[in-house]
């Protein structure tokens, strides 16, 4: 007789703990072919709220770190991926229906991403600061700050490459994060966040919510405590964008557009998705005796 | 305090300038009369009517972008940065060959001091031009591309309207784009001095075009479908509005907005020097200054000594004619500002601040407020939490660096803030807690080109200023 496997239940990832969402609402996901796979957390408003709150009690911890440290923990994460390479494997095939060849090259690309990005939280100061040669006996520093709690809607297409890719350059300044994953391919989210509990991450500077983007993220753009809004992930809905943006204009938020098409996520991605949620503060002391 | 010393009255000559009884508007090297109706530009602090100025209407609006569109395309995309640089160059120089006359215009414009226009905002807006000249021709080092993005709409307050007007525009130019700018209603005639500036520097037509207007003119400069970039000063409600229309689209946009900063001074401060630092924090340009320092924060065992210096201080300001030399404060810019001012201030006193000003005469034409302090303040009044824009500062007192920081922190603004202490660790530790985007430390109200300047939450967001200030105008990795 065979064994009856043991089946998971997937949940959201709220200020380092797995609740499921307080609506008690979840959804079907189906593998690349249609077949049943799990029923996965629908976050609600009232998690995104949650999610949000986690978020704001972990910034100042996160933001207070060495980029030493920041960048240490960041090539944790990566370690504790590789070291979980065959369930990501899974996943991201189960999901994106690749076949086992390319899933293993998008999640060496993933892990390779997040060592990319650990390497940035030490130079990121040196590249995008500035010493400014004022006309006067001043002292004057331009240095690059976190901007604070950043909601970001992940990628749709891109599960597990697309959803580190735009995780990774928020959090690696100093942000948290609140971030709604794929909605057709949540899964490698929830097994992220699994491996975020375990990589010395505090609790609270990453967010994951399952569940429908087009539902929460209005909320999240329109919350007063979040200061940025990342929206890669509405590629190709114009209208649900813009309303997005209008909304994280009403405490002018710092928006990352929603781009026509979902991006190549193999290509180098550049300083943008890190500047983006960067403010420069300079500092001026007089210079005297 | 008696009068045995009284200053005697130091005029400025106004005869140096030239305004002409109506101006149009500036498009495409020329200026032409708008399809609009006009409108008055008044002297704030005689009411004297200056000059009657063309409002723009949409179709000059679009009539601007057009010939900024076709110089962009046709001529100043095909320079090289050498040569845009010269042009850059030309009009710093201009600007200072002119200096005395375009001082003395923006003090009757504006209503503020001749010696801040004559030692800040000619000569820093000078600078500025110079600083970006030498960007044009070095973007590939800048570490933000080298495209330009196209056709920039720029919109400026009334507050430094010389030098907001350089900020914007000696960025967009170095980096090779083309400006439709609109001065504030009550403050045009600088741009339109500046408009001829550009036609004596030989600059192409379309390069430069100066709209006049109010928020209607301001509306459809930013609605303009064919605007690639918008650059916005002011209020943090129309920032807004200006965010939500943008909404969408693919304009860049960078707001510089409002700002409560709080100036914090710390038991082992220099206290002198803090009331030199205070007094310049609230009172500079009548304190119409976004970064202004509207929150003194004291630390309580010292509250009493300095606020007594301070009132001492604050008695020898003088405050009167924009045009005397040994003027400290000026006019209101406006009675509708005015009227805001007075406002609040009735406000905090009637939630319990205590209010103070020295005994001054105040003219009896014009707009005028004299310097006020509230003390007693707590976090919750009206006057801790919105911008006042005016010569008004809000005393509040703590206990710990912690308090301080987080009181100066409470606010929805992030855009500047003070320190006044000796100790050098402890300058460095607060300035890292404050959410500010610029923090003075030991000095307040410095503005220079190479530095940057922009704030956090909702102050807005970009930098001008420095070479952060490029980013604004290039596509970021071409």
């Amino acid at each position: 007789m065979s064994r009856i496997d043991v089946r998971k239940t997937y949940k959201l990832y709220i200020g380092g703990a797995f609740p499921r969402s307080e609506s008690g609402h979840s959804y079907v996901v189906e593998d690349s072919k249609g077949k049943f796979v799990a029923n996965a957390a629908k976050a609600s408003r009232k998690d995104a709220r949650d999610a949000v709150k986690a978020a704001r009690s972990a910034f100042s911890g996160w933001a207070g770190r060495t980029a030493y440290n920041r960048g240490q923990i960041l090539y944790r994460i990566a370690e504790v991926m590789e070291d979980r390479r065959p369930q990501f494997v899974e996943a991201v095939r189960q999901s994106e229906g690749l076949t086992a060849a390319k899933a293993n090259a998008v999640v060496d690309e993933s892990i390779d991403r997040l060592v990319w990005y650990a390497g940035w939280a030490d130079k990121l100061a040196q590249v995008v600061g500035n010493a400014n040669p004022v006309a006067g006996p001043f002292f004057n520093l331009s240095t690059p700050e976190p901007t604070g709690v950043v909601a970001v809607v992940a990628p749709e297409e891109s599960s597990l490459l697309g959803l580190v890719s735009v995780v990774a350059p928020v959090i690696v300044s100093g942000n948290t994060v609140v971030v709604m994953s794929s909605y057709a391919r949540p899964l490698p989210a929830v097994t992220f966040a699994e491996v975020l509990a375990t990589s010395d991450v505090p609790g609270g500077v990453v967010n994951i919510l399952t569940g429908d983007a087009a539902v929460t993220a209005p909320w999240l753009a329109a919350h007063m405590d979040v200061n940025g809004l990342d929206l890669t992930g509405v590629a190709g809905q114009p209208e649900l964008a813009a309303s997005l943006e209008e909304a994280a204009a009403e405490n002018l938020k710092r928006v990352r557009r929603a781009p026509a098409a979902e991006p190549d996520w193999s290509v180098d991605p550049g300083l943008e998705p890190m500047t983006t949620f960067l403010e420069t503060k300079t500092v001026w002391h007089p210079i005297g005796v | 305090m008696s009068n045995v010393f009284e200053y005697a009255p130091a005029p400025e000559s106004r005869n140096i300038v030239d305004i002409k009884p109506s101006y149009g508007l500036f498009v495409n090297g020329e200026f032409v009369d708008g399809h609009g109706k006009s409108f008055k530009t008044i002297s704030p602090a005689t009411e004297e009517v200056l000059s009657e100025v063309a409002e723009a209407d949409a179709s000059d609006v679009d009539e601007a972008v057009k010939a900024a569109r076709r110089a962009y395309t046709r001529t100043w995309s095909k320079l090289t940065g050498r040569e845009r640089a010269k042009y850059l160059f030309r009009i710093a120089r201009i600007l200072q060959e002119r200096g005395r006359e375009i001082a003395v215009l923006e003090s009757i414009d504006n209503g503020k001091p001749i010696k801040e226009t004559r030692d800040v905002d000619v000569p820093i807006a000078a600078a500025h031009f110079f600083y970006y000249a030498g960007w044009a021709d070095k973007l590939e080092h800048s570490g933000y591309g080298t495209t330009p993005l196209g056709v920039a709409g720029q919109i400026i307050p009334w507050n430094f309207p010389l030098l907001m007007l350089a900020w914007k525009i000696a960025p967009a130019l170095a980096c090779g784009n083309t400006v439709v700018l609109k001065p504030a209603e009550t403050t045009p005639l600088t741009a339109l001095l500046f408009a001829e500036i550009c036609q004596q520097a030989d600059l192409p037509p379309g390069v430069v075009n100066i709209i006049t207007g109010a928020g209607e003119t301001g509306a459809a400069l930013v609605g303009h479908p064919d605007v690639d970039k918008v650059a916005f000063t002011g209020s943090t409600a129309v920032g807004r509005a200006i965010a939500k229309s943008v909404a969408g689209t693919d304009k860049k946009v960078t707001l510089e907005l409002g700002g409560k900063a709080a100036n914090i001074v710390f038991d082992d401060a220099p206290l002198d020097q803090a009331v030199e630092g205070i007094v310049n924090g609230i009172f500079f340009n009548q304190g119409h200054v976004c970064c202004a320092g509207s929150r003194l924060l004291v630390q309580e065992s010292v509250a009493e000594e300095l606020l007594d210096k301070l009132k001492r201080r604050v008695s020898t300001l003088r405050v009167g004619d924009p045009l005397d030399k040994n003027t400290d404060i000026g006019a209101i810019n406006s009675a509708e500002q005015l009227a805001r001012i007075r406002e609040l201030s009735d406000i905090g006193e009637s939630e319990g601040a205590g209010r103070w000003s020295p005994a001054c005469e105040l003219p009896t034409n014009g707009f005028w407020f004299p310097p006020t302090i509230f003390t007693g303040v707590s976090q919750a009044h009206r006057i801790a939490r919105e911008e006042i824009f005016g010569p008004v500062l809000s005393v509040l007192t703590f206990r710990t660096p912690a308090e301080a920081v987080e009181k100066a922190n409470n606010t929805p603004y992030g855009l500047s803030a003070g320190i006044w202490t000796e100790k050098g660790s402890r300058i460095l530790k607060i300035a890292n807690q404050l959410r500010a985007g610029v923090v003075w430390a030991n000095t307040f109200n410095k503005f220079d080109p190479t530095s940057p300047f922009g704030g956090y939450k909702e102050s807005g967001y970009g930098r001008e200023g420095g070479r952060h200030g490029l980013a604004g105008y290039l596509k970021e990795g071409v």
